[in-house]
């Protein structure tokens, strides 16, 4: 009888202690709780999402603070402003304090030795950041102006690397490089006269005022379309890139291609860049099912000869036609698991180009690196951005993926450029 | 009784015949929708929704339904600037469309007043052409 008692406390006992083990492990889970179903995302085993804020404008890309402060970009003035700066005063994760300020809207934006660097269609700004407060001093010095206003391609991206120097891409106005853009029959100039002042990345000091791309700019690599996706790799010290390819094949060219070719042609192109690099715009584009650069059919090419494209720069990966790779970042943290270490992160936008057939992207897919170089295929790592499926026309998507960043504690942060959502990724 | 149907089937078939050979209705000499997919679908959409930021929906909006001669204006000279469609901004420039002829211009144009929502009157080769006149 007391040893059956005493096995009755004994099994008890374990009971309440797994009980409270239990209890101590949920307890012990820092840091804020995800959102039902991740805020919308779905993402893979073990990661989960919440917005840190929703309806902030049409969010372009996004930095974040060691302590925890987000900026983000809009692509238009939201109350006269251009950049939102976001805080959250009360650990759950969620901003609570917001505020607008800068006078120019915009798309790039990085930290970078106490300043809030910011590129607006023609002129790259840096705010100096201020200890404590969210909003860094509101006048900014100018670094680089002088970029004309376009009304294609014509939103700047930066990128530094750590040996004082800023990286823009410059994108060229223009989808092929014809005489008269975006019309059937006309041929492309040759050589392409835009490549002189565009459809590159050009490099400026990172800290000199007042510089111009005529007097200071220094073209690192040409031939590149349209970079909205621009990183240095900290871990190889190495420039990457990702192209959005030319559009329009069938359409200009029907005799060459059909619609279902145009959906699937050209790949957007992942380029490991070192200066002098030439990547082939306007005179070739990249066949992801050759796997070669082939000859654009503005300049004599009929989609299989290949004619002045050999030399041009290849790719180090190929994603699918049209989906709009809008930023790139290298995970240098440890919160996820190992094989996220020194991997891309790259933000697919989504297509437009593919109609009639439905559309793609919408996604932001993972590539594990090893040293310079992918060590594995693409993934898709977040997905449902658009919240439904097919996506025939980009207006039908809820949100699209526009800007990463990593935070401090190794978190995945992801912006929107349709209601200006940002959501927080983060490995359990 | 089986021959019966024959006839009546045949008279019907006769019937419907000459009615549509009774109607000699001209076919349009362009057709609008035709046209839209192969110059203007890519960018403004099936649906006519068009690419948030980039370019406008033609849906709704007074741009397609309004005013005619700023209409036949974008169509033959293109656009470049910043605009405001339905309250949002659209920054991307559109080309000229100058080398369609007055009657397929004249035909795109009625075909998007006269759908996605826009109920306009149609526009014809002849404003096109005035239109056209009074640029050079």
């Amino acid at each position: 009888m007391d040893r059956k008692l005493f096995f009755c406390h004994l099994a008890l006992s374990t009971i309440g202690l797994l009980a409270l083990t239990t209890c101590n492990r949920t307890d012990k889970v820092s840091g804020p709780a995800a959102d039902p179903e991740n805020g919308g995302i779905v993402l893979p085993p073990g990661f989960s999402a919440y917005m840190v804020a929703d309806n902030l404008g049409h969010g372009r890309h996004i930095a974040v603070r060691s302590n925890g402060d987000v900026f983000l970009a809009l692509q238009d003035l939201k109350d006269g402003k251009g950049i939102v700066a976001l805080r959250d005063t009360t650990g759950d994760g969620r901003a609570d304090r917001i505020a607008y300020f800068g006078d120019l809207p915009g798309t790039g934006i990085h930290l970078h030795k106490d300043y809030l660097y910011f590129a607006h269609d023609t002129v790259i700004l840096r705010y100096k950041l201020k200890a404590d407060d969210l909003l860094p001093e509101l006048t900014p010095e100018t670094i680089v102006s002088g970029f004309k206003r376009e009304y294609q391609h014509a939103a700047k991206t930066i990128a530094f690397d750590t040996s004082g120097n800023l990286y823009v891409n410059i994108g060229a106005p223009s989808n092929a490089c014809q005489q008269n853009d975006r019309t059937p029959g006309s041929p492309g100039m040759d050589p392409c006269p835009i490549l002189d002042n565009y459809g590159g990345i050009w490099r400026f000091k990172d800290d000199v005022p007042g510089q111009t791309q005529a007097k200071d700019g220094f073209r690192f690599a040409t031939g590149l379309r349209n970079c909205v996706a621009i990183e240095w790799n900290n871990a190889v010290n190495k420039l990457y890139v990702v192209q959005h390819g030319r559009d329009q094949l069938n359409q200009f060219f029907p005799d060459l291609y059909t619609d279902e070719d145009n959906a699937n042609l050209p790949a957007e192109e992942f380029f490991l860049l070192e200066e002098g690099d030439d990547c082939g715009w306007p005179y070739c584009y990249f066949d992801n099912q050759k796997g070669l650069k082939v000859l654009s059919p503005e300049y004599g090419g009929n989609g299989d000869s290949t004619g002045r494209c050999a030399g041009k720069k290849d790719p180090i990966m190929a994603f699918p036609a049209h989906t709009a790779p809008n930023d790139l970042i290298f995970y240098s943290k440890d919160q996820f698991p190992d094989r996220y270490r020194q991997g891309a992160f790259i933000a697919f936008h989504g297509s437009w180009n593919r109609s009639p057939l439905v559309q793609e992207g919408y996604y932001v897919a993972f590539i594990p690196f090893n040293n310079q170089l992918p060590a594995a295929d693409w993934e898709i790592f977040a997905n449902n951005f658009a919240g439904k499926t097919p996506v025939n026309s980009p207006g039908d998507a809820l949100h699209r993926p526009m800007g990463l960043a990593q935070g401090a504690d190794g978190s995945l942060y992801i912006s929107d450029s349709v209601k200006g959502t940002i959501w927080r990724v983060f490995y359990n | 009784m089986k021959n019966s149907f024959c006839f009546v089937a045949s008279v019907l078939v006769l019937v419907i015949a000459c009615g549509g050979n009774k109607t000699p209705e001209k076919a349009p000499p362009e057709d609008g929708k035709l046209l839209f997919n192969k110059y203007c679908l890519a960018c403004h959409q099936a649906d006519g929704s068009g690419v948030p930021g980039m370019y406008p929906p033609i849906t709704n909006t007074e741009w397609v339904a309004g005013d005619k001669s700023r209409l036949i204006g974008i169509m033959l000279d293109g656009l470049e600037g910043e605009i405001k469609v339905n309250g949002q901004v659209y920054k991307t420039a559109m080309p000229s469309h100058q080398y369609l002829s007055d009657e397929q211009i004249a035909a795109i144009l009625t075909y998007v007043r006269t759908n996605f929502g826009n109920k306009a009157d149609g526009i014809s080769a002849a404003e096109v052409a005035t239109a056209r006149k009074n640029r050079q």
